[in-house]
């Protein structure tokens, strides 16, 4: 017993992360990060970096806030970024220290949940919208319609992704509301909408990757990059942008206050602003990266790929969901639970 | 009773109390202990993006019966709490019922083998075990999908004419939770079993006792320990299930886990989640107490 | 005797019932096996036979050594709640009833009633606020928190054995002058022994299964097979998750066995 107290404490110790030379911890989504990426990285630089999954932004608010995590870089989605900024969790940048800072494309550049990228360095963006299987649905493919008021083919084939604001804000702007809208008028169509359409539903899950290539589901509210994964295997399968207003989204990497390799972290961000390393991580996951220039680096498949450019019939009605006040997120909450139920 | 003999019992309750010190010690660190913070936590508002505020509220306990409509502003019946936990209810009690009608003939058949062939279907039983409970719940999943092999063997054999559709369903949690707890209701209906003296059954039959009097009146009774553990040990983690519910249940169907998750992540309200655990618990504890009740009440009379 | 008793004990339809439910059990897990040989990536379709996904796994440092780190924490959790879990139940059985005794038995089991999101969410703010505070990280907490969950699991196999067990060898062995460690060693251990092992299978399994408290407490670079699949479960679930639970599986089947010959023979 004493042994194993004592093998426990040494434990408890050694495997302490320390800042040890050459290390760094990356808090990322799962299967997110490119391992050419890390081996490039570490071939380059010697520094080892170590991921740690989570599956939420939630998630991960709620433990880099717990406290004494061991990370030093965390990607959240934009509408987080500034809640991590508010709540005091990450550093500000010091652009000194990234000459590469220049490289972000200009439309990424000067974001509003991130003025002058004070904050963020662009890990990679992209869309939400609909995969659906032409196999089985040969109609529309760009509106809401389709898990709003599914046609007669999607019926009890049609996943919708559990994800609160991307699907209430599709909603929203199909019932002919905005983002964080507050009219009630508009709320409530889009509670019975949403609630009336369930049923219709097959499931409201994750892993459309797999479920649409064995051919599960014959479509479902899905990112950009999943559905262009899932052409790659189905070709018949074509990614939908809902001309009614459909979400953007970026994920972007932050240096976290109780980081402990400061230094590493930043030759990191250095390394990820530069294009031909910026093109691995899409190349990887199938997004978009926002660093001028990576296009030259990515494979061919997604230089043209539709998922990936946004054909330019589309672009206006992509949309970069604000961060919502208080009210508009009780509403989101009340009409979510009310559909989860 | 002499003082030597009181000695000796105070010395055996000292005794009891240094034997479990350890094990209530990390109990206490690492699981009864943070309860405390959860207490607290369903007392305090909800913070903005998550989290809690410190500010003293009532707010999370009363949202379990009560929500605000966003439509009337006014606080309405919280149905959609109810229909979770009744659902919750519902399945976990369909999941012990099953676990036990499946496993008190396998608990059954495992005793009644040569000793030494006990041990071979023990180890049978347990195997599936040993792999993880996501891939477990992922690999039925694959079995009971429109085009998976369950499927494809009924209408191979054409006992059905069209995909049973089983996936994302109540039944596909039924299925999934009964599969996945089995082992808990058959090692102590097996152990329970074991104990039993088959002789008694002779002894019934020279009475001409029918195999189902047998059953009803000899059997059952005296493994009845085994039967009340085994169904404690089903029920009580089948209510607090999240795993299985999220993989079958496709998310569409929740339970309770899943809806207090739920408060802890995307729905960013703590102190209802909080407060939703406790009632939880509540219940949990209610039918535990109720269980044992009943059960020693019906010792004494026997 | 062995023979009559088999007869009576024979109920109808029982045996094909418990036939049936062994089948059940192992359909999902053959699925699972033969999956992992599939060339095609997608669970399914059969692409025909490959070891692709084996070679990936193993190519693959994250999953090695989430896969490691999840048997590494499942050995230490499994040894010490079994351990407490051995004292408690000699603690709290076999004597007469104490005043107490009743608390005790709701606390080792308290860790079963609780959902398990709950104690992940409360354990994250207590260790986050100890980790800030000594600046000690490291898999300590997992072990810890693993520890207190695998208790009742440990726990309700030995006291079962316990309550069955005969009294006479050791009322002999402490008549024959043995000390009561002595008695302990060589007569109560090798008779709870039983129980022992399969209180500590038991927590090893439900330690190796556990996603959600992990999910919380894990600390950078602590990931575990199990939270290693969450976080790919968003995007895509690949068969080197078959391909590495197959291997485990057989690992463990062999080592079971090898246990299992080994124990028969000394007997």
């Amino acid at each position: 017993m004493k042994k194993l107290l004592t093998a426990t404490a040494i434990l408890m110790a050694t495997t302490g992360l320390a800042a040890a030379e050459g290390v760094l911890q990356l808090y990322n989504w799962g299967n997110y990060t490119s391992p050419e990426l890390l081996t490039k990285f570490e071939a380059e630089t010697g520094i080892k970096v170590t991921v740690t999954d989570y599956d939420s932004n939630d998630t991960a608010l709620a433990k880099i806030e717990a406290g004494g995590h061991g990370f030093d870089l965390v990607v959240p989605s934009a509408n987080y970024v500034q809640i991590f900024i508010e709540k005091g969790l990450v550093e500000e940048l010091d652009h000194a220290k990234l000459p590469s800072i220049g490289n972000i494309a200009a439309e990424w550049k000067d974001v509003s949940w991130d003025a002058g990228r004070k904050y963020s360095v662009p890990w990679q963006w992209g869309s939400v919208g609909i995969s659906v299987n032409t196999d089985v649905y040969k109609g529309e493919v760009n509106t809401a319609a389709l898990f709003l008021d599914p046609p007669e083919e999607l019926k009890g084939k049609i996943n919708v992704v559990p994800e609160m604001m991307d699907i209430v804000g599709l909603a929203t702007r199909y019932y002919g509301g905005d983002y964080c809208s507050e009219d009630l008028e508009v709320l409530k169509k889009v509670r019975d909408g949403l609630v009336a359409a369930k049923p219709n539903w097959i499931a409201m899950d994750y892993g459309a990757t797999e479920k649409m290539t064995n051919g599960d589901w014959a479509a479902s509210v899905n990112w950009n990059g999943s559905s262009m994964r899932i052409r790659l295997d189905a070709p018949s399968v074509v990614y939908g942008y809902p001309k009614e207003g459909y979400p953007l989204w970026m994920d972007s990497v932050m240096l976290l206050k109780d980081a402990q390799n400061t230094d590493n972290a930043y030759a990191f961000l250095e390394f990820i602003l530069k294009p031909e390393n910026a093109a691995l991580i899409s190349n990887f996951a199938r997004y978009g990266n926002g660093i001028a220039g990576s296009e030259a680096f990515m494979d061919p498949v997604m230089a043209d790929a539709p998922e990936v450019v946004i054909p330019e019939e589309h672009k206006a009605a992509g949309i970069f969901p604000p961060v919502c006040n208080e009210k508009s997120r009780e509403y989101m909450t009340a009409i979510w639970t009310e559909l989860m139920k | 009773m002499s003082p030597a003999e009181e000695d000796q019992i105070k010395q055996s309750a000292r005794n009891g109390w240094l034997l479990s010190a350890p094990a209530l010690f990390v109990l206490t660190v690492a699981a009864v202990g943070p309860l405390v913070i959860i207490l607290l936590y369903s007392f305090l508002e909800a913070g903005k993006h998550g989290n809690v505020v410190w500010n003293f509220s009532l707010e999370g306990w009363q949202s379990i019966l009560w929500t605000k409509d966003i439509f009337t502003d006014s606080y309405v019946w919280a149905d959609a709490h109810l229909t979770i936990f009744w659902r919750s209810v519902k399945l976990s009690f369909m999941t012990t019922i099953f676990a036990f009608l499946v496993g008190f003939p396998t608990a059954w058949f495992i005793a009644t083998r040569p000793p030494k062939a006990r041990a071979f279907w023990l180890f049978l039983i347990t195997i599936p075990f040993w792999t993880n409970l996501l891939i477990r719940t992922y690999a039925i999943n694959e079995v009971i999908r429109a085009q998976g092999l369950l499927n494809t063997i009924l209408m191979k054999i054409g006992a059905i004419s069209k995909p049973l559709e089983l996936v994302y369903t109540d039944t596909a949690i039924f299925i999934g939770m009964t599969y996945v707890y089995l082992p808990l209701m058959v090692l102590p209906l097996f152990a329970a079993i074991d104990r039993f003296d088959m002789r008694l059954l002779e002894a019934g039959y020279d009475l001409y006792a029918s195999r189902w009097d047998i059953l009803r009146r000899i059997i059952l009774p005296i493994v009845k320990p085994g039967i009340i553990a085994g169904s404690i040990l089903v029920f009580v983690p089948s209510l607090g299930a999240y795993v299985t519910p999220r993989v079958l249940g496709g998310g569409k169907q929740m339970m309770i886990g899943n809806l207090i998750e739920l408060q802890f992540g995307q729905g960013k309200n703590w102190p209802l989640g909080a407060a939703l655990s406790l009632t939880l618990l509540l219940i949990v504890t209610a039918a535990l107490l109720y269980y044992v009740k009943v059960a020693n009440g019906e010792k004494s009379h026997g | 005797m062995a023979k009559p008793s088999f007869q009576v004990a024979r109920l109808p339809g029982f045996s094909t019932v418990a036939m049936l439910a062994f089948l059940a059990l192992y359909i999902p897990i053959l699925t699972l096996v033969v999956y992992s040989f599939n060339s095609e990536i997608s669970m399914g379709e059969w692409g025909g036979f490959s070891w692709k996904w084996y070679e990936k796994a193993w190519a693959n440092e994250a999953v090695k050594d989430a896969t490691l780190r999840s048997l590494n924490i499942a050995a230490f959790a499994a040894v010490i709640s079994t351990a407490l879990a051995t004292m408690a139940a000699l603690g709290t059985t076999r004597r007469r009833v104490f005043k107490g005794q009743t608390f005790i038995y709701v606390m080792i089991n308290q860790p079963l009633m609780v959902p398990e999101i709950v104690t992940a969410v409360a354990l994250m703010i207590l260790f986050g606020l100890i980790k800030t505070v000594t600046g000690v990280h490291g898999l300590g907490y997992l072990i810890l928190a693993h520890s207190a969950f695998c208790i009742p699991f440990a726990y309700l196999p030995i006291r079962a054995r316990l309550e069955g067990m005969d009294l006479t060898l050791e009322t002999a062995a402490s008549d024959l002058y043995a000390s009561p460690w002595a008695t302990f060693r060589r007569v109560t251990l090798p008779l709870l022994m039983p129980g022992v092992i399969a209180g500590m299978m038991l927590a090893f399994v439900v330690s190796l299964d556990d996603v959600v408290i992990t999910e919380f407490v894990k600390s950078a670079g602590q990931d575990t097979l199990p939270t290693y699949m969450l976080g790919q479960m968003r995007r895509q679930l690949t068969p080197e998750i078959n391909a590495i639970s197959t291997g485990l599986l057989f690992i463990t089947v062999a080592m079971l066995t090898a246990f299992f010959l080994l124990t028969r023979k000394q007997d």
